[in-house]
């Protein structure tokens, strides 16, 4: 009986690789949203070869044109070509997706491992300015920074950054809390390992799991929040197009012409909820591990 | 000979709601070189607190050693920087928890476990680490050990990992192994292959050992000498033989007296101490063991704190030592 009680205990390490794949493979729904997402990363990074057209070039003679076979998914109000225009924005949106995670990454790992672990006056101060950032709307205080550091892309994806590093922290300070109650880490100690290499050696590897999860729904987030301030023309500049600018430039020709706001809300929408979906995978793939015991 | 570690005087406090609490309040034993000391005693009497603390480890948990010194081939552990102390863990000391089941880390190969304690202590090669690894996993007698090494924790059953933790402790080579209730989470036929396989390394490889448990079943079986605690204090001292043959307290005495092995000797049923043992914040006046005791007098055990007075055979803590011998040698003779 205590045996089974001590396997419940929150062992949040991930399975092994082999183990995690042969479940994430069985979740359809999250199989489905990897490939759909393989294949946006996969034309982000072949954009040049598959866009029919330049992204940049305008035409004055194809101005709101539909979608036809020139066209695909018509043209907009400067009459450059929606379709190549949404891939190559795949590159833009996605990268700075990215950096803003990363940036979330940097922050909220390393404060969420450090409160979590030392626990006393660090975690309070931590988490008080924690909790105080979290209450503020993301998206109202990304458009303050960025209206301090000047609209741009990369600035706009560092407000997003800072202001998702408390959601990385809380997950990774919630997790270390219960890792380092463990008996591994005090064996740990008692093989000799000091605080630092405790906390990147035994704590680290234990808190990946639900750190991957919320990374990949924090993706998501990110992607929107940038679609959001490129909406509102605080994210990519022109003639750079991502995918939330795209829809922010077709809006007005609504009426004129729908194809173009109505494409670049769809993949926005499929991107943001691939990420969702497979998040959701990831958790159950490696949270199913601790039902099922050994 | 100076002995391998000595603790004297050794006190440990731990805040809570009732103020500090002293959990080990002048705790004196040593542990001397190819010698095996088994601390014996119920759960809360300290014994655990009292090795964690001897090595540093009580801190992390809030704990603060109050006072004493713990002595360790030649050095004071007491207010030693932890930089220090951890090139002493694990290299010099082997410690061996009580849950084999979650004393692993779940995120890597017991393999890489051992050979991680190897490396850092050693500052040897990655592939000679492994190579240690998977010996040490051999003298643990687990079979197939160079391809078992790979295998992550859950993947063993659990006396199997408490192999894995005897084999990650005593990597380098320890002068001395503690090991806290080793044995106590596995059922009776593993725990006696542990200890078997403790015995064995033990005799192998000459290292001390400071042996906890609460099952004088396996002090019979391993030690050479017994430090009883209750409450928070030695109650006594001896050699394993004395120990058993001539208790000379009656805490000692009632352990015996509840030993199956004791009672079928005897013809009788094992005979339960009655009561539980105080809490920190509520020791009694006098002797702490008073309210369980049998052969308690009023007055002499039940006002002043009882002295630690040394006799023929050790160590003893009882007002009425002298007079109560005889009867106590009874209570437990076949």
């Amino acid at each position: 009986m205590s045996a089974t009680t001590i396997e419940q205990a929150p062992a949040v390490a991930l399975p092994p690789v082999s183990t995690f794949l042969q479940r994430f493979c069985r979740n359809r729904t999250a199989m489905v949203s990897a490939i759909i997402l393989t294949a946006i990363v996969l034309a982000a990074i072949f954009a040049p070869y598959l866009a029919p057209h330049d992204p940049a070039k305008s035409s004055l003679r194809a101005i709101l044109r539909p979608p036809g076979a020139m066209y695909w998914l018509g043209s907009d109000d400067l009459g450059r070509d929606v379709a190549s225009r949404l891939i190559f924005a795949s590159r833009l949106s996605l990268v700075a997706s990215v950096q803003a995670v990363a940036i979330a990454l940097a922050i909220g790992l390393p404060l969420g491992l450090i409160a979590g672990y030392l626990g006393g006056w660090i975690d309070t101060i931590v988490s008080r300015f924690n909790d105080a950032l979290m209450s503020f709307p993301a998206l109202i205080l990304a458009v303050v920074i960025v209206g301090l550091l000047g609209p741009s892309l990369s600035n706009a994806m560092t407000a997003i950054g800072l202001v998702y590093a408390p959601r990385i922290m809380r997950v990774v300070r919630g997790s270390t809390l219960s890792v380092r109650e463990e008996v591994y880490i005090r064996a740990a100690r008692a093989t000799g390992c000091g605080d630092a290499r405790i906390i990147v050696r035994h704590v680290l590897p234990n808190v990946m799991g639900p750190l991957v999860v919320q990374v990949t729904v924090l993706m998501g987030q990110a992607l929107l929040a940038e679609a959001g301030l490129s909406f509102l023309g605080l994210g990519a500049q022109p003639p750079l197009a991502s995918w939330g600018a795209m829809l922010g430039t077709a809006f007005p020709y609504m009426q004129q012409s729908p194809v173009p706001t109505i494409a670049s809300g769809v993949v926005i929408s499929v991107t943001v909820l691939c990420f969702n979906l497979i998040g959701d995978g990831i958790r159950d793939s490696v949270g199913r591990m601790r039902r099922a015991g050994d | 000979m100076e002995p391998l570690l000595s603790i004297h005087d050794l006190t440990v406090q731990f805040p809570s709601t009732h103020g500090l609490l002293t959990v080990v309040d002048k705790v004196s034993f040593s542990v001397g070189r190819n010698e095996v000391v088994c601390v014996v005693g119920e759960s809360g009497s300290g014994k655990s607190v009292t090795v964690q603390a001897a090595v540093g480890l009580v801190q992390t948990k809030g704990g603060r050693v109050a006072g004493g010194s713990v002595r360790f081939d030649g050095q004071e552990l007491v207010g030693m920087k932890n930089r220090q102390l951890n090139s002493i863990r694990g290299n010099d000391i082997g410690f061996i928890f009580q849950e084999p089941m979650s004393s692993l880390n779940p995120a890597y190969t017991v393999g890489e476990q051992i050979a991680e304690v190897v490396r850092r202590h050693r500052g040897v090669s990655r592939a000679d680490a492994w190579k240690r690894a998977v010996e040490m996993l051999e003298r643990v007698h687990i079979a197939t050990a160079a391809a078992r090494a790979n295998d992550y924790p859950h993947q063993f059953s659990g006396g199997m990992r408490q192999r894995v933790m005897i084999a990650m402790a005593i990597a380098c080579d320890p002068k001395l192994l503690i090991a806290d209730e080793p044995s106590t989470a596995l059922d009776v036929t593993i725990q006696a292959r542990i200890l078997q396989l403790l015995k064995e390394l033990q005799s192998a490889s000459g290292m001390s050992v400071l042996f906890i448990t609460h099952d004088l079943g396996v002090v019979a079986e391993i030690a050479d000498r017994v430090v009883v605690m209750y409450g928070a204090q030695v109650v006594e001292e001896a050699g394993v033989d004395a120990l058993f043959a001539t208790p000379r307290h009656p805490y000692t005495t009632g352990l015996l007296r509840a030993m199956p092995q004791v009672a079928l000797e005897r013809g009788e049923d094992p005979v339960a101490i009655p009561g539980t043992v105080a809490q920190a914040h509520a020791w009694p006046a006098g002797c702490r063991f008073n309210p369980r005791c049998e052969y308690r007098e009023e007055g002499p055990c039940t006002t002043a704190q009882v002295p630690l007075v040394r006799d023929d055979h050790g160590l003893v803590r009882c007002a009425r030592a002298e007079i109560l011998r005889t009867r106590l040698t009874q209570a437990v003779a076949a």
